[in-house]
């Protein structure tokens, strides 16, 4: 016996183009959390070394949003998930 | 974001109760006076009440339809079920301030995208802060005295002292130019009281993370 094969669906030419983009994790700033706790945080969730973990904090503190993260939309998603869980304000955009 | 404050404690042993953390056996160690252990049992059950208040997910108003019936037991079957698997029905920001703070929106312009994140993990997200909030309650003796922290209950201390501070920050309106605000109260102002015990928290806080570095 045998199984026709399935009909493969040709990906659409702009999910390509969609596929070029990371998605991203920003963390936006907000008056309360300590400056030591963000970089903390950074270090904790993401195994940064501080200099970058404090770079990040200051781009936040200073630009009022830095991307932290990048990559599959599931792995924002679980980013964002986990920033949430320690306070942060974090958002995940397609195109940063 | 901010530095800490340092304001001073008014019934506070100056030489131990403002030491604040310091590192211990891989966690972190602090003395309390009673009145500060209360404080902050105090805060941290509130908030772990606001946010462990919704846990089992409200279903539509049963008042609205049949009646209550076969139906409704269905609905809170399905609601559990619903919660067992960690799947929330609300998809919408919380209506109340501190809440929609503690659990945001993860898409800044996609409310649809939001509301499925939010399906997804805002259980998870509320249990999380009910478990860090509960770990201060056991640890923190309501009479006070020495604490000591392993390295896990001080980092649930950190997220949980945090999530007060955010209720806190919606409570008095604190802004980026909140040094000044602060600045210009006068006694009488209503907010003045939890300033001090907001900034005293930033200041046990930020002590908590150099103690843990």
């Amino acid at each position: 016996m045998s199984v026709a094969p399935a009909q493969v669906q040709r990906p659409e030419s702009d999910l390509d183009a969609d596929l070029d983009k990371p998605w991203v994790t920003i963390v936006w700033n907000d008056p309360v959390n300590l400056m030591v706790y963000v970089t903390y945080v950074f270090r904790t969730v993401f195994g940064y070394a501080k200099p970058k973990a404090e770079k990040l904090m200051l781009d936040v503190h200073h630009k009022g949003r830095a991307v932290v993260s990048s990559g599959a939309r599931e792995a924002m998603e679980r980013d964002a998930e986990t920033l949430h869980g320690y306070g942060l304000w974090a958002t995940i955009s397609h195109d940063s | 974001m901010t530095g800490s404050g340092t304001e001073p404690w008014p019934e506070a042993d100056l030489e131990n109760d403002l030491a604040g953390f310091r590192a211990s056996g891989g966690g972190a160690t602090a003395r309390f006076a009673a009145a500060q252990a209360a404080i902050i049992r105090s805060l941290v059950s509130q908030v772990a009440e606001l946010v462990g208040g919704e846990d089992v997910p409200a279903g539509p108003d049963p008042s609205a339809g049949a009646g209550p019936g076969a139906a409704s037991d269905d609905q809170a079957a399905l609601l559990e079920l619903a919660a067992q698997l960690g799947v929330a029905d609300a998809t919408e920001l919380p209506d109340d301030p501190i809440l929609a703070r503690l659990l945001p929106d993860a898409y800044a312009d996609d409310p649809q995208a939001s509301g499925e994140f939010r399906r997804y993990t805002e259980i998870g997200l509320r249990s999380g802060k009910v478990a860090a909030a509960q770990t201060v309650l056991d640890t923190l003796p309501a009479s006070g005295g020495r604490v000591r922290l392993s390295e896990a209950d001080a980092r649930a201390w950190l997220r949980a002292l945090n999530d007060v501070r955010l209720s806190l920050g919606v409570v008095l309106g604190v802004t980026d130019d909140f040094e000044d605000t602060v600045g210009e109260l006068t006694a009488d102002d209503p907010r003045a009281a939890y300033i001090g015990v907001y900034q005293w928290l930033a200041y046990l806080q930020e002590s908590l993370v150099d103690a843990l570095e």
